[in-house]
């Protein structure tokens, strides 16, 4: 197992390098000039050319390329073109609240996916099975957008159920530690803090979650029902076992690969793919942040939120390999 | 009778002293202001944003302040000014016994830091506290753009509370400058404490002091007690960061917030039915344009140039493609800057006169002899704040010119591109779509950047005319404001007699906000500056 996770991070080495590559050149390839968007209507050419001089705009590419690594190897992404922040600081300051919405999200979407996709394979084409297959199919094709101002209007404006809006409160705080506010919350016993902080989230987490729990209980659906075909099945059904010794025990343990590496892959997608979700309820997290910072043209910005997103994505990915090994070990490790 | 006219008095008296106890503001309460995006940092020297500014405007004083709802100077940190026969000198005289946020005096030293911190050549001179300038700072953009390094010799403090700015050449809007967001005057001591980390730490001598700031959230604020304009109405003031402009609305609905920044057109005519909210509105300090490639000869027949002027409908731009949130315009400066000339007379919508007009210059065969059939049309890609949308106005004047007979092809760029290219006036651009936010409510911030292409190679239109150079340089030069007044509206009468560009609409900003929210008034600069509003 050591050597198997040992060999799994070495090959992040390379990954990381073509994903650095990748994104530098891409953003490089956009249309489009920071200084020229930065000074806008009032530019003129001197100040552009010493803008571009003092961003360092105006070396070659490689050598630009050659700072960005070399940078990045130490840690440091460098600063954003319109704030002059340090990436870095400015990552820090918004990726816990992504996190925070992506693990809700993911929560939501696994818990009821899972139980979705269980009871409907159990039940094949029941009432249940159909319904809840027609609501995963609405699930994945539901505009997000239009979801999220749907729930805003129903259960913020008319019932008053939720917030619109924001991670908190205006009149409540949260100390901040890991800056994310439930744990934070409770953490500091701030039970208030808590309270606001999980009712904030509920809207963002569960719009955000509906494709992936869509996603979820179909591919849980199929996997047992697959699983439930098979001999081992039908032995423990006939050796008297109750029903949820054979589903559980005996089918969804081996039902699960499938769905653990695409709980892994849409956990990866939502911490980058939140941005919809962010922007529409000001949910102040690092993909609105990147979006931004490509309508700037703030190559840096995008180059250094876009790596850390991609970073991030491959380490979750080696965590579901890491765990599809430990779930089943039919796989060879190494 | 004399029962009922007891009665008629007594209810007279009350219903004045009811109006008159209603009007009273009240203290106390926190405001929570509904904005599209965050700043980008509040240290005003280096900030270029709408965003970044309306929080300086709260936190911060500059030497001279713009009145409530004008661009008119009114004294601020400096409670006058003298300014020498030549115009070369000004000198300016420090209200007394104002600290900033952090204790600290406010004084000519700090003045002189403040300004002598943006320049890159830093002769200065204090009078008693020798701070020293940090090092490595990023270019001050609004310093440089306003070409004050080109304008300002040095600054000296001669005494505690007097401070001495000598020129390099007369420059009329001088003060309209100094009172630009980027002049405030900030802590020395605070900046130089907190280094690179006073963007995210502001201590100014403002009516509000910073409390917190959460990234891409909120900014916390709250009243300066000590603040020498009067302690202002609000306990505090939240600037909440709603990037969706219909989630926004929905949050002013709801009653979270109580101004609403820049809403859908749509949702002000939901505002305009709901009880609980009002309007407040203002000319946005711009202007929207259609000009024309001035390098090429078939555009020098000022004829033809005053045939698309009356070709196009700028009335039925301005109600569909700006919903009604936009007045024509005539001029090319705003009808809220001072030196507006309301008479002039535009030019009206007459395609009939349009076609004559191109007949007897002979557009026809000047087109031929340029090697074309149609002229092209850049159109902006972005909404900007002069035009919500170049796209669509510009296939508005595309069937405008179709019915006097000119076809047209619309051009665009990505939005970086579409500046440069049209920096250096492309051959292939026959007109062009841009337009120009003020930014110190002078006239010479639009008139001379806008149209003195003999000035500065960096205008965009690129016209050159003798006729109008003079008279910009003279308004530059002149010492009073009856004098200059007089220059602009001769200034404005060639514009229109010449048509260097079509001048197409002033944008109308209107905001929603909640009915208890008293006095907030929206300024031409558009800065937002919440001193003296107060909650019901």
């Amino acid at each position: 197992m050591a050597k198997f996770i040992f060999h799994r991070f070495l090959s992040l080495i390379p990954t990381i390098l073509g994903i650095s590559i990748l994104i530098f050149f891409m953003v490089h390839l956009i249309p489009g000039d920071p200084a020229e968007m930065m000074l806008g209507e009032r530019a003129s050419e001197q100040s552009l050319k010493e803008l571009r001089k003092d961003l360092g705009l105006d070396k070659p590419l490689y050598v630009q390329y050659g700072l960005f690594l070399s940078r990045m190897i130490k840690g440091d992404l460098g600063r954003a073109l319109k704030t002059n922040e340090k990436i870095t600081t400015e990552i820090i300051a918004r990726f816990p609240a992504t996190l925070e919405l992506s693990i809700a999200a993911i929560i939501i979407a696994t818990v009821f996916g899972m139980l979705a996709g269980i009871i409907s394979a159990t039940r094949q084409y029941s009432i249940f099975d159909y319904v809840s297959m027609v609501f995963s199919l609405i699930g994945v094709s539901m505009p997000i957008f239009w979801l999220g101002l749907v729930l805003m209007i129903i259960f913020s404006l008319n019932l008053g159920w939720l917030p619109l809006s924001g991670r908190l409160s205006y009149h409540i705080s949260v100390e901040s530690i890991t800056n994310l506010y439930i744990l934070d919350s409770i953490l500091t016993q701030n039970w208030e803090g808590f309270k606001d902080a999980v009712w904030h989230i509920i809207m963002p987490a569960f719009t955000l979650s509906t494709i992936p729990m869509a996603i979820i209980a179909r591919i849980t659906r199929s996997s047992m029902l697959e699983v439930l075909r098979q001999d081992y099945i039908r032995t423990a059904k006939a050796k008297g076992l109750s029903p949820f010794t054979v589903y559980f025990k005996h089918g969804l343990k081996n039902a699960l690969i499938p769905v653990i590496t695409i709980i892994g892959l849409q956990f990866g997608i939502l911490m980058g793919g939140a941005i919809l979700t962010e922007t529409i309820f000001a949910w102040p997290g690092i993909g609105k942040w990147i979006l931004d910072a490509v309508y700037a043209r703030d190559f840096n910005a995008v180059q250094g939120g876009t790596m850390v997103v991609a970073a991030t994505f491959v380490f979750i990915n080696m965590m579901v390999d890491i765990l599809y090994a430990w779930v089943n070990p039919r796989i060879k490790m190494g | 009778m004399f029962k009922k006219l007891t009665l008629a008095f007594t209810l007279f008296v009350f219903f004045f002293a009811g109006m008159a106890f209603a009007l009273e503001p009240k203290s106390g309460g926190t405001l929570v202001f509904g904005r599209g995006g965050d700043s980008a940092g509040l240290d005003p020297a280096f900030e270029t944003d709408g965003n970044s500014f309306m929080i300086c405007d709260n936190v911060y004083d500059q030497l001279i302040l713009y009145a409530d709802e004008s661009t008119d100077l009114i004294p601020g940190l400096a409670t006058s000014w003298d300014v020498s026969w030549d115009g070369l000198t000004y000198t300016f005289h420090l209200r007394k016994g104002v600290k900033f946020h952090d204790g600290t005096v406010m004084n000519s030293d700090a003045v002189v830091f403040s300004i002598g911190r943006m320049m890159k050549e830093k002769v200065v001179k204090f009078f008693k506290d020798k701070w020293d300038f940090p090092e490595n700072q990023p270019a001050a953009e609004y310093w440089l753009s306003m070409e004050m390094e080109n304008t300002i010799g040095s600054i000296e403090a001669v005494d505690e509370n007097t401070v001495v700015f000598r020129l390099k050449r007369r420059e009329a809007p001088f003060l309209a400058n100094i009172a630009m967001d980027f002049a405030a005057i900030v802590s020395p001591a605070a900046v130089l404490k907190h280094g690179e980390n006073f963007r995210s730490n502001p201590v100014g001598t403002g009516p509000f002091k910073f409390v917190e700031w959460i990234k891409d959230d909120r900014i916390v604020l709250e009243a300066n007690p000590d603040y020498w304009g009067g302690h202002p109405y609000l306990d505090k003031a939240i600037f909440r960061v709603i990037p969706e402009n219909s989630v926004r609305f929905l949050e002013l609905k709801t009653g979270n917030i109580d101004i609403c920044q820049f809403p859908n057109p749509e949702d002000i005519e939901l505002a305009k039915k709901d009880s609980g909210l009002k309007l407040v509105s203002q000319p946005g300090m711009n202007i929207g344009y259609v000009s024309f490639n001035h390098t090429k000869p078939l555009w020098q027949d000022k004829r033809i140039r005053q045939a698309l002027a009356h070709a196009i409908n700028k009335q039925s731009i301005v109600d569909n493609i700006y919903y009604g949130l936009g007045q024509v315009a005539k001029n090319t400066i705003p009808p809220t800057l001072w030196g507006y000339n309301d008479d002039i007379i535009d030019h009206d919508y007459n395609p009939e006169k349009a076609k004559k007009l191109l007949e007897q210059a002979d557009f026809a065969g000047k087109l031929k002899e340029a090697g074309q059939t149609k002229i092209t049309l850049w159109s902006m890609p972005v909404a900007r704040p002069y035009n919500p949308n170049g796209m669509k106005v510009g296939e508005a004047i595309q069937a405008d010119l179709k019915k006097i007979g000119v076809d047209v092809e619309l051009v665009t760029f990505e939005w970086g591109t579409y500046l440069k290219k049209q920096r250096t006036q492309d051959p292939s651009m026959d007109l062009f779509q841009l337009g120009w936010t003020g930014d110190n409510g002078d006239p010479d911030n639009f008139l001379a950047v806008l149209l003195d292409g003999l000035a500065d190679p960096n205008v965009r239109t690129q016209w050159k005319n003798e006729e109008y150079h003079d008279l910009i340089v003279k308004a530059k030069q002149a010492v009073t404001q009856a004098e200059r007044i007089n220059l602009y509206r001769k200034a404005q009468e060639l514009i229109n007699q010449e048509v260097p560009l079509i001048n197409l609409a002033h944008s109308l900003v209107v905001w929603p906000e909640k009915k208890r929210v008293m006095n907030f008034k929206l300024h031409p600069t558009a800065s937002i500056r919440l001193h003296k509003v107060w909650l019901q």
